[in-house]
């Protein structure tokens, strides 16, 4: 039985998650040059947590994730209709500001993609272009974000070398931190471990784990065990439509759709 | 013959025609130098480079191409900056700001491919033709823009293929941190920074070798260009004229003044190539 002092706790809990960033999917349909790549989609991704897409290659899972931060937008022959919303604000309203939009989620792509510049300008790039000139405050930013992802110990004495001397794995982790430089509230990650050997994918894995404190975190992956490592919902995509959507080990171990259960047992994939 | 074989045989004789490309242009090349050495060594003198032509120097007199010199830097250096100036924006528009395979993007790329092809004689003619038609007379200034349009689609066209091989996931990370396509634009740039003084290097290529173009529109004149509104002389015009003459003396001096244009696009070359591999250091 709740005492009233436990509601109230419960209530600001309750709060608290509608504070941070909840993102709210309505009736999204995605044509590219004719071809539905989206149908109907309607799903409501959790708070602090890792929600992943799954599914087999080609059925939209990448530009399921791609809507969500509208880098979308410039494909060829696009049409969407539908919302997305992100605490209430629909990124696909009239007169939506798309850069405010972006600068809340942060990317992790495929492959790392260090700008042409040194390791320092990459993570303070983000924080730069959004008017943060005072060089103190930059220096302390790239710190804590390096250190954040684990990488200060290992580049502090060279962070004016180019950024593309660093080794894969340590390209992906200031990808990382160049994505938190701006302070986002969700992480999306496109098969973020894809191009990474085992050590660097776990420690990525690790550091998204640990993100999730703050951060939502939304990863599209085609590795079922690297979903079921890290995430607690998962979204399983089949054809451009969401065919289940629910907690990790419900949908691994219990789907309730058949097509579920064949790609969950390999039969497609 | 077996299939290995047949593979096999096919890779000699790819092999084979590179070969015999590879010789035949190093070959001609050298043929060229080795002509313009030859023929212009023996009349190159400090008086040819430091002297505007003086009265009878086309017919083997005294004096020099200095005023054909500087008019050439003049043009070429002037022009090259200004097709810089307004190519860069037009590629970068292009790429960045207009949706890739859109019906814009591919009528103005068909548009730039259309004039980079065009002779430079039909720019000078249209350019003479607007110049009466205002009342401009031949001039550096006339020549300037003659060779600037000419050489836009040069900068356009090679700016923009640099462009496109920029990874989409490159605009991708710039716009999912928040930047604006102008920022993102700037990091393109910056991506393709030494590739830009390739495409600097051809237009200037172009500009100074140009003789159709500025024949009507800049005119000739052997004194220094000194003032933008008067003729002025050009090398490979200075080339021509002197390579027309019966007088030998005069016909030497001409492949002089080829080895002085083919030394100055040497300089430019080198610079340019010291340049941009200066900004190799964040290449991806």
């Amino acid at each position: 039985m709740h005492t009233p002092a436990g509601i109230q706790a419960t209530e600001t809990q309750d709060l608290m998650n509608a504070s941070r960033p909840h993102i709210q999917i309505k009736d999204l349909n995605v044509t590219i040059e004719g071809k539905r790549i989206l149908k109907n989609i309607n799903l409501s991704i959790p708070n602090n947590s890792i929600t992943s897409i799954i599914g087999p290659s080609g059925c939209g899972k990448t530009t399921l994730l791609k809507t969500l931060n509208r880098l979308v937008d410039d494909t060829k022959g696009l049409e969407i209709s539908g919302s997305v919303l992100v605490n209430g604000e629909d990124l696909y309203a009239d007169g939506a500001e798309v850069i405010h939009i972006r600068k809340k989620m942060g990317l992790l792509s495929q492959k790392p993609f260090p700008l042409p510049m040194s390791i320092f300008d990459n993570v303070a790039y983000g924080p730069r272009i959004h008017g943060e000139k005072n060089k103190r405050v930059l220096a302390q930013l790239v710190e804590t974000q390096l250190r954040n992802v684990g990488l200060w110990e290992e580049v502090k004495d060279r962070l004016d070398a180019s950024a593309t001397r660093l080794s894969i794995g340590q390209q992906q982790r200031l990808c990382l931190a160049r994505g938190l430089a701006v302070k986002p509230e969700i992480i999306l990650g496109d098969e973020s471990t894809s191009a990474l050997d085992p050590v660097s994918t776990q420690t990525i894995e690790n550091l998204l784990i640990e993100l999730k404190q703050d951060y939502t975190i939304v990863l599209v992956t085609h590795i079922l065990r690297q979903a079921r490592r890290v995430s607690d919902y998962i979204i399983f995509v089949y054809d451009g439509e969401i065919i289940e959507f629910g907690k990790t080990d419900e949908i691994l171990l219990n789907p309730k759709q058949e097509i579920t259960q064949q790609y969950v047992k390999g039969f497609i994939s | 013959m077996s299939n290995v074989n047949k593979r096999l045989f096919k890779e000699k004789i790819a092999k084979v025609a590179m070969q015999v490309s590879g010789i035949t242009i190093t070959g001609s090349l050298f043929f060229i130098i080795g002509t313009i050495l030859y023929k212009g060594i023996p009349y190159l003198s400090w008086d040819i480079i430091s002297q505007v032509p003086k009265g009878g120097f086309y017919m083997g007199k005294e004096g020099g191409i200095l005023n054909a010199i500087l008019g050439s830097l003049y043009l070429a250096t002037s022009s090259t900056i200004l097709a810089t100036l307004l190519g860069v924006p037009i590629s970068v528009f292009l790429n960045v700001y207009v949706k890739s395979g859109s019906f814009l993007e591919r009528s103005c790329k068909l548009l730039f491919d259309v004039l980079f092809g065009i002779p430079s004689i039909v720019y000078g003619a249209i350019a003479f033709s607007i110049m009466v038609w205002v009342g401009i007379r031949a001039s550096l200034l006339g020549g300037i823009i003659t060779i600037t349009l000419l050489t836009i689609p040069i900068v356009v066209r090679t700016i923009d293929e640099l462009l496109r091989t920029i990874p989409i996931d490159l605009k991708h990370v710039t716009f999912s941190l928040g930047a604006t396509r102008w920022e993102t634009a700037k990091i393109c740039l910056k991506y393709i920074k030494p590739g830009v003084f390739t495409a600097i290097l051809l237009a200037f290529g172009r500009a100074i070798g140009d003789v159709a173009g500025v024949l009507l529109t800049t005119g000739f004149s052997d004194n220094l260009p000194k003032y933008i509104d008067e003729p002025a002389a050009t090398l490979p015009l200075a080339i021509f004229f002197q390579l027309s003459s019966p007088i030998p003396e005069v016909q030497g001096r001409a492949y002089a003044s080829a080895l002085v244009l083919t030394f100055i696009i040497l300089v430019i070359v080198i610079c340019t190539h010291l340049l941009a591999s200066k900004q190799r250091k964040h290449k991806i």
